[in-house]
């Protein structure tokens, strides 16, 4: 059982190896001749100033909350997907309760406006 | 020992489906196209000996070129995970091929999570654009690296609910499971079953491959090219790839999930060698089909502004998707299986999605930016200024 994810691991290996090696070939081909100005961050041909470690918007931390609270519905989702057949009207009501509960929450949000963006 | 010989072989053989053939072709497809859209004769100057072969010498002219190009970085990046972003985002789009079921036999490993682990995996991707955005040290690719981040998330939510519809129907999360089911006539195919999942599907994978009407983490003409504005020669390349990568992962993951896979309609799987060559084949044909469809509407449609972007994700895929899962669970469960009145029902179901999604859609016009006109915007605009 264990050994049908052998492949999969070789497969991860294989990855790194290609991702690495296109990294080598660069730095074997590539010239290298940094000088300050090329060494600066772009910004249009303006100075920079300050860190570019900024504040931002707290609107990303709700739609991380938001994302984390619906995917791990979906993790949930997904085992009763594949049984939902076996499980029958008992199943689909009980998944139809956990739903519900977070849908009401979705309506929540929304009617709060988390989802608004200006 | 027999295992690992040809699970090498196999792996060396979709890289070379992937890398050495669909990536490239999709670059000099892509490009041709963009020409023919856009009324230009796009690439056809690369030649080999004089021979130019309508251009298709120019992928192989951009690696050469790109991987002799000198990779300037700022001097205030953070150095290791700097270069760590391309590899995440290159190898997180390679890996997911591992479970693809090119073919009958043409599958690394055939994993009983199968589709499982494609979205476990391709979800890594969303670090390779977060943390390239934030290591430039760049205040365009911080707010590219942003939007990337929260927008990929918000479409990973629907892209994975649209699949329980399909889960729902065949019983199965296992790739060549998921294509075996799909044997026989053609109505036995996912997309006969969850159209309007596949829509869903569709729009979603594009949001997630970044790419144009979608392409506000990168946005040109906003933010430069957002988060990986500081990368350059192959570093880039890896970016570049592994959006295109991805493109190919969720049209082969749609073709396994809506299209039967490698199942010829009618013809039934008898293990003979034709037929395991004319699947492939099919399945290739299908996944080229479905990519070269995305780029048509890459090619064809306007970014969307940011708020549409999360307005369409959130309020319109979203609920539209929980619908979809919803109707699917109780037809199924409802009528008895793979009868004639279980198809038609999913039908009607899907139907009855469709047109409440259109009339809640139509009844948030007033309150919801997507429907509002730029005019009507524009009228607001300078009300707002006057007050």
């Amino acid at each position: 059982m264990l050994s049908s994810y052998l492949p999969v691991l070789l497969m991860i290996v294989a990855g790194i190896a290609v991702a690495g090696g296109m990294l080598a070939l660069k730095s074997l081909l590539g010239p290298r001749n940094a000088t300050p100005e090329k060494q600066k961050p772009f910004e249009c041909g303006r100075e920079s100033t300050g860190s570019a470690h900024a504040r931002f918007s707290i609107k990303f931390y709700l739609v991380a909350l938001l994302f984390i609270a619906f995917d791990i519905e979906i993790v949930f989702l997904y085992p009763w997907a594949v049984v939902a057949k076996g499980l029958g009207v008992v199943g689909l009501v009980q998944m139809g309760v956990f739903l519900g509960v977070l849908v009401l929450g979705f309506i929540y949000v929304w009617k709060k406006g988390a989802l608004e963006w200006d | 020992m027999e295992l690992l010989l040809i699970s090498t072989l196999k792996v060396i053989l979709v890289f070379a489906i992937v890398l050495g053939a669909l990536s490239p072709l999709a670059g000099w497809a892509e490009r041709r196209q963009s020409a023919m859209i856009q009324d230009r004769v796009g690439p056809n100057r690369a030649s080999i000996g004089g021979f130019r072969a309508w251009g298709l010498f120019h992928p192989i002219a951009d690696v050469i070129k790109l991987m002799t190009k000198e990779d300037f970085v700022p001097a205030t990046r953070n150095r290791y995970l700097h270069t760590a972003a391309p590899m995440i985002a290159f190898w997180s789009a390679v890996v997911t091929f591992a479970v693809i079921p090119f073919g009958p036999w043409l599958q690394i490993a055939n994993l009983d999570i199968g589709v499982l682990f494609i979205f476990g995996i391709a979800s890594l991707g969303v670090y390779g654009a977060t943390i390239a955005g934030w290591a430039s040290n760049n205040k365009y690719s911080l707010l590219g690296a942003l939007r990337a981040s929260a927008m990929m998330l918000s479409y990973e939510v629907t892209l994975g609910l649209t699949v329980v519809g399909v889960l729902i129907c065949f019983s199965t999360v296992g790739a060549q499971e998921l294509v075996v089911a799909q044997a026989g006539p053609i109505w036995n195919w996912g997309i006969f079953k969850q159209p309007v999942a596949f829509v869903l599907f569709f729009v979603a994978a594009m949001a997630a491959t970044k790419r144009a009407p979608f392409d506000l983490p990168e946005g040109e003409s906003e933010i430069v090219a957002g988060y990986f504005l500081e990368y350059s020669g192959m570093k880039f390349v890896m970016f570049y790839m592994g959006e295109y990568i991805e493109m190919f992962l969720w049209s082969a993951l749609a073709t396994v999930l809506f299209f039967g896979g490698w199942q010829i309609p009618w013809v039934p799987f008898e293990g003979q060698t034709w037929y395991e060559f004319a699947g492939v084949a099919k399945f290739l044909a299908v996944l080229v089909a479905i990519a070269f469809l995305q780029m048509t509407v890459r090619w064809t449609l306007p970014r969307f502004r940011y708020d549409q972007v999360m307005d369409l994700g959130w309020k319109m895929l979203l609920p539209a998707s929980i619908g979809n899962v919803v109707v699917t669970a109780v037809v199924i469960i409802a009528t008895p299986a793979g009868g004639v009145l279980q198809r038609v029902a999913l039908l009607v179901g899907n139907a009855v999605v469709v047109l409440v999604a259109l009339a809640v859609a139509a009844a948030m016009k007033g309150e919801n930016k997507i429907g509002v006109t730029t005019e009507a915007l524009r009228t607001q605009r300078s009300e707002e200024a006057v007050h």
